[in-house]
């Protein structure tokens, strides 16, 4: 079939000179009632709505749009959020009264993931990754009914930048697929700006409705608690060798390409890599994820020749990408999406942390020593599938929480993924990567079996008692590329 | 090695409510040891810690003592420590 149908084009009914066009004018998009705004979408039960999180801790739309729509009476809706703070605590009762009924994100933390770890979610919890979560959404997997774009600045026909505004929260990655997908998309904005505004992340074209309202968010709630290099001497023996490691990877030479986590650790690793980078000469190609002003500092030190930033960890890097080019903006899908051409699948080395790995290299980072929701893999997985050397790196000992068990709570990243892990009482190795147990002798780095530690760590701590759980499951926790690879349970109270 | 009877005289307190520690309040009992405990570890290792606060207990000579700890996920000799600190502000006068 082609654009015409293969009709015959002498029976195409032409205009009549009193039928052509007046010449257009722009869409009225503005409201600045929220309860307008909701009533007007005529959203229907089982309805989907997707929030992004780039405001993280300190965003405010969320909870601002959810009870709007409670008023409203709708029921069973999915929420899909691409992470969920302590903040969103205050849609707790939504759960309870049937507004929402599924969730689908990529991080949870707070009373809202403890409330349906205790079971108060009538539906499931899918828990995906970034890159997941952006694949499930642009092939369609996912149908969003209307996208709620907290949105640091909008002109009033919907040019939406991260930057500019008094809550700006640097690159939007995370709603780009939403921003495309959805049927209807809403920018919520408390910062309207002359037209155009610029650099908008996302274009008019994609926006159906500009909502103003007294506020998104407070900006001390963006910045993550965990962005400083740890003072801890273990955390930084753990970051010393996580570098011994690195250079016996090989890889550490020209045209690196580098992630690390933005926990205390994950940050003294990149710093301990700048000096390495300094002292041997070596021009990185690119650091990627979440982008904290360390990584900018080594950009703007020609250390690396680009950034790759799907969300800004702190006010540096928002500054950075307002004043460098080679600070790019990157999607969600850019990031990860396993279905396409993805940033993460030319990574060398990534660091990231673990809540519980088991002797199979599984990981959990979504549940904790409880076996309560509390995170999630964001980009944990996608990353780790990406690289060519994935390193965990956590302390062995750390408040009497086990970190290595037989079998984790809930598995995250699949130990197919997982290289290395870094502990102060020793570097364990996949057994799968031979070539890596290979260079780590060559390097005279001494390797320990994951088996021998975890029984070294229970000498010392003890052997827990199992976590107390129902045989209700309550949501799946989902592969990047759309496979379940777990099943997250009930905890009994 | 048993130490004769001692009697907790005095409440006392020993250790902290960081990361990785224990803080230890003592005070005399009504005929036994009576432990309460708050740990971030309770559900993994709540008996172990209790059964080692009692244990030490005993070993320093304590027979009858309230305990009230809050523990932040202390290994085995530091709640050791803490105690054994906590029975010696105790029993002086």
């Amino acid at each position: 079939m082609n654009y015409l149908n293969n009709i015959d084009v002498r029976t195409v009914k032409v205009l009549e000179q009193s039928e052509f066009p007046s010449k257009s004018q722009p869409k009225n998009k503005l409201i600045e009632n929220a309860e307008e705004l909701i009533r007007g979408l005529g959203l229907k039960d089982n309805a989907v709505v997707s929030f992004h999180h780039h405001l993280r801790n300190g965003d405010k739309v969320l909870n601002t749009i959810m009870k709007e729509i409670q008023r409203t009476g709708v029921k069973g809706l999915t929420l899909v959020a691409s992470s969920l703070f302590p903040v969103h605590a205050e849609i707790i009762p939504l759960l309870q009264d049937g507004t929402i009924e599924n969730i689908v994100t990529s991080y949870i933390s707070g009373d809202l993931a403890k409330a349906i770890s205790y079971g108060e979610l009538k539906g499931n919890i899918i828990m995906q990754t970034h890159g997941g979560r952006a694949r499930s959404i642009l092939n369609g997997e996912i149908e969003i009914d209307v996208a709620f774009i907290a949105s640091p600045s909008a002109d009033k026909y919907g040019n939406i930048s991260g930057v500019n505004g008094p809550n700006s929260c640097g690159t939007l990655g995370y709603v780009i697929a939403d921003s495309i997908k959805a049927k209807t998309v809403v920018s919520v904005t408390d910062c309207l700006v002359d037209y155009p505004n610029y650099p908008a992340d996302i274009t008019e074209d994609y926006v159906d409705y500009v909502l103003l309202i007294d506020s998104i968010g407070r900006k001390e709630g963006i910045v993550s608690g965990t962005t400083k290099v740890t003072k801890d001497p273990i955390g930084l023996k753990i970051a010393k060798d996580t570098l011994k490691v690195m250079e016996a990877t090989g890889l550490l030479k020209d045209g690196l390409s580098y992630q690390s986590g933005a926990g205390g650790i994950s940050l003294a690793v990149t710093a301990f890599l700048r000096d390495y980078m300094i002292e041997n000469n070596i021009k990185g190609s690119f650091a990627s994820g979440g982008i904290t002003g360390y990584l900018t500092n080594m950009l703007e030190e020609g250390l690396f020749s680009s950034l790759f930033d799907v969300q800004c960890f702190d006010l540096e890097a928002i500054e950075s990408l307002k004043r460098n080019p080679n600070h790019i903006r990157m999607s969600a899908s850019q990031y990860g999406n396993s279905e396409v051409s993805a940033v993460v699948d030319n990574l060398d080395i990534v660091i990231l942390g673990a809540t519980e790995i088991d002797t199979n290299f599984n990981v959990n980072v979504t549940t904790g020593a409880d076996g309560v929701l509390m995170g999630g893999s964001g980009g944990h997985a996608d990353t780790a599938a990406g690289s060519k050397v994935s390193i965990i790196v956590s302390k062995l000992f750390s408040s009497r929480i086990p970190l290595i068990k037989d079998r984790v709570d809930v598995i995250t990243t699949p130990g197919t993924t997982v290289d290395v892990l870094v502990t102060e009482r020793g570097i364990c190795v996949n057994p799968l990567r031979t070539d890596l147990i290979e260079a780590f002798k060559k390097a005279k780095l001494d390797i320990i079996d994951i088996k021998d530690l975890k029984a070294y760590s229970e000498s010392i701590m003890g052997k827990p008692e199992p976590i107390e759980k129902t045989d209700r499951i309550i949501g799946l926790s989902q592969y990047r590329d759309g496979r379940i690879i777990d099943y997250i349970y009930q905890v009994k109270k | 090695m048993a130490k004769g009877k001692l009697e907790i005289k005095k409440m006392a307190t020993a250790g902290s409510v960081e990361s990785n520690d224990i803080l230890i309040m003592i005070s005399q009992g009504e005929g036994d040891i009576e432990i309460e405990l708050e740990s971030v570890v309770e559900k993994q290792f709540g008996e172990d810690i209790k059964n080692v606060i009692r244990e030490t207990l005993i070993e320093e000579g304590i027979t009858d003592a309230k305990v009230i700890a809050k523990d932040k996920g202390a290994l085995d000799f530091t709640i050791k420590a803490r105690v054994r600190a906590c029975v010696q502000r105790g029993v002086e006068a």
